[in-house]
């Protein structure tokens, strides 16, 4: 018989330890030993979502700089050119990019997120993991995705002859916000998705009805300053603005992320604590 | 002191059946309903539906398991044997009490869970692996084992979407064959592939049962939770009925299951059949319930009795057992039709062991005259298992084809 380790990082799954099965009562603080000990689950799943998103794609990952930059071109056009709405004095695509490359990540992950549980009832139904997992491997993908469109945004800012600043170190910090922000709508729509199918389609109105109230198309400095922290209460505001001062070396406003943060960290808490409190019962009723 | 690997205390589990209240079905219902409401609640009626929609598929189930045991569960379909399982893996959470489990588990509900038919057969080893618990590093170790138990060698960058499905499945419980829990739950994943494979996969979990692992293994392979099995649990209504040795608990199993059972007269025709009924048909003493499984080494005794209104100068009764739609054989009460009184009567047909090979088989019967041609007729009445035969020393009787013989031919040397 073999002799498991125990101490260090294998205690987790050591034989002294013993799993206590008993009712679910209510809200559960977030595991982080358990879904640390089930970090090679996630990076397996993640693996698999990044593999298989472009199998049988002629383009493969071009799809990752195709999707954003017609983005881009499409609201230069309209946004830019065809409604003036102003930039700050940086070329209008530079300024869009700059806002849709947090977006276009937030709009995805909480979509794919929203149907992540769902879609991986054969998982649930069949083997016990912390059910954070799933969600979390829906952030992977996303991430390739941002990682190659900042790529092409920096290519472009040379373009544009826009320069790189130190600004740019704090983009990592201003991602964490960003991801949390991510997780907290998202594990609390996949959650209300499986009790009631409604969300799937609440999901892309909701997103759509996010996008005009943040600052992606527009800069915040359009609402005027005595009201713009009502703008920074939606999280969204806060990074969209943290990126674009983080690329194109503007400034950043304190404040409005500091008010960011806090809502966001808020709907983090919210979310996955409400996720901790369904996610035993999902399997039997997804 | 040894403490028990797994300790199961009052387990209750209650699901909802058939989901919600019935949609309303126009705008109209909608909203009387929604005005309704508050009232029923009040006289307190929407509780007692309530009740009505919901059932308990484990009731106060306590066992405890040592460290080492290989348990076998059996019960009938819907008698909370995957329920147990799906608790005791953290899958599901209880209604009311407790379990502790003592080490790493493993649980096999299912083979190839997670596999995804775009990536290549290696790289659903990884991905299978990890979905079942199992570390990197501890595949990469076992790689080329999986990989030959499989059979597979030479389609590993294959997408598994081109696997046949026999190839697909042997993958998939290679994989799992090699899972290293001190703890493993198995539910009814033998059943998979072909014979041969099928046998492979016993072997393997007797070699995990030999190790010392503590197995819970749900099956309806009676002749495997013999083998397997130290200690039997029997599930019935989700309440726990008998947990003792395994042939004790089979024992209780085959009376569970051998309820008595009405022959549903409807399924009869033919102009005989208004003076001749049958009443009954048993199995080798099963009275027809839809869970006989038999060994191979059982010799097949199919009971069929009944009434005559009528004295017959010359009848006998026919039973045909079927298998794929196939008629595999037919057999009769007498070689030549005879004389039936008037009155009851039992007819009964032997199928010697080994003859047939395991599956499943669907048992017909009916009795004809020969002066008037009358006749009368069942279609598929009964169904019998016949399971596949653990025993290696039968390997001569490998399976194939419909039928078997249990004696080997001869061989001669002339060198």
């Amino acid at each position: 018989m073999r002799d498991t380790d125990v101490g260090g990082r294998e205690t987790f799954f050591a034989r002294s330890h013993v799993t206590v099965i008993e009712p679910t009562n209510g809200w559960r603080m977030l595991d982080v030993r358990e879904l640390w000990a089930y970090r090679e689950l996630l990076w397996a799943l993640s693996l698999r979502d990044v593999k298989v998103r472009y199998k049988q794609t002629v383009l493969g990952a071009a799809w990752a700089v195709i999707q954003p930059v017609t983005a881009m071109v499409i609201f230069t056009i309209v946004f830019g050119k065809l409604a003036g709405i102003p930039s700050e004095g940086y070329p209008y695509p530079v300024f869009v990019f700059a806002g849709l490359l947090p977006w276009t990540f937030f709009a995805n992950a909480i979509g794919t997120i929203g149907g992540s549980v769902v879609g991986s009832a054969h998982l649930i139904t069949k083997v016990y993991f912390p059910r954070l997992i799933i969600p979390l491997t829906s952030i992977g993908s996303g991430l390739v995705d941002l990682a190659v469109s900042s790529g092409v945004l920096l290519v472009i800012m040379l373009y544009y002859r826009v320069p790189w600043t130190p600004n740019l170190a704090a983009a990592p910090l201003l991602l964490l916000g960003l991801i949390g922000t991510a997780l907290g709508v998202g594990t609390l729509l996949s959650a209300l998705t499986v009790a009631y199918r409604d969300f799937r389609y609440v999901i892309p109105f909701l997103v759509q009805m996010w996008l005009y109230a943040t600052p992606v198309v527009y800069p915040a400095s359009l609402i005027p300053e005595r009201w713009r922290w009502v703008l920074y209460l939606n999280p969204m505001a806060g990074w969209i603005e943290g990126f674009r001062s983080a690329f194109l070396g503007k400034p950043f406003d304190l404040a409005g992320l500091v008010i960011s943060a806090v809502v966001g960290g808020l709907l983090f808490l919210g979310g996955v604590a409400y996720f901790g409190k369904v996610e035993r019962r999902f399997a039997d009723i997804i | 002191m040894s403490m028990p690997a797994i300790r199961v205390e009052g387990l209750w589990k209650q699901y909802q059946v058939g989901g919600r209240e019935r949609p309303p079905e126009s705008f109209r219902e909608a909203v009387t309903r929604a005005v309704a409401a508050p009232f029923r609640r009040l006289a307190g009626r929407a509780g007692a539906s309530q009740r009505d929609r919901w059932f308990w598929a484990l009731q106060d189930v306590t066992f405890t398991v040592e460290l080492g045991e290989v348990v076998g569960i059996i019960g009938r379909n819907g008698a909370g044997k995957t329920t147990l399982l799906k608790v005791l893996s953290r899958i599901t959470p209880p209604t009311r009490g407790r379990a502790e489990v003592r080490g790493r588990l493993g649980s096999l509900l299912e083979v190839g869970t997670g596999f995804h038919p775009e990536l290549t057969g290696r790289e659903n080893i990884y991905l299978n692996g990890a979905i079942l618990g199992m570390k990197r590093a501890e595949i990469r170790c076992k790689f080329d084992e999986i990989v030959a138990f499989a059979e597979v060698e030479r389609f590993l960058d294959t997408p598994v979407k081109r696997y046949s499905s026999g190839m697909a499945v042997r993958l998939a419980f290679s994989i799992a064959a090699h899972l290293d829990p001190e703890i493993l739950l198995v539910d009814e994943v033998l059943a998979v592939g072909d014979a041969r494979f099928q046998r492979k996969c016993l072997g393997k979990m007797d070699e995990v049962s030999r190790e010392g692992r503590t197995v819970l293994f749900v099956s309806h392979n009676l002749a495997a939770i013999s083998k397997l099995c130290g200690r039997g649990l029997v599930l019935g209504e989700g309440r726990l009925l008998v947990s003792g040795n395994t042939s004790e608990a089979l024992r209780a199993y085959s009376k569970e299951v051998s309820g008595s059972h009405d022959l549903p007269s409807r399924n009869f025709f033919g102009p005989l059949t208004g003076k001749l009924q049958f009443r009954g048909v048993s199995i080798n003493g099963l009275q027809g319930d839809d869970d006989v499984r038999l060994s191979p080494s059982e010799a097949v005794r199919i009971a069929v009795w009944g009434a005559s209104t009528a004295d017959l100068p010359s009848y006998r009764t026919t039973v045909s057992i079927y298998k794929d739609g196939q008629l595999v054989i037919s057999r009769h009460d007498a070689a030549e039709p005879d004389p039936l009184p008037r009155g009851d009567f039992e007819s009964e047909v032997v199928i010697p062991p080994y003859f047939l090979s395991p599956g499943e088989y669907w048992v017909e019967f009916g009795g004809y005259t020969t002066e008037t041609g009358a006749w009368t007729w069942s279609r598929d009445q009964v169904r019998f298992h016949v399971i596949d035969e653990w025993s290696k020393e039968y390997d001569t009787l490998s399976n194939m084809g419909v039928v078997n013989l249990p004696d080997a031919g001869r061989r001669v040397h002339r060198g």
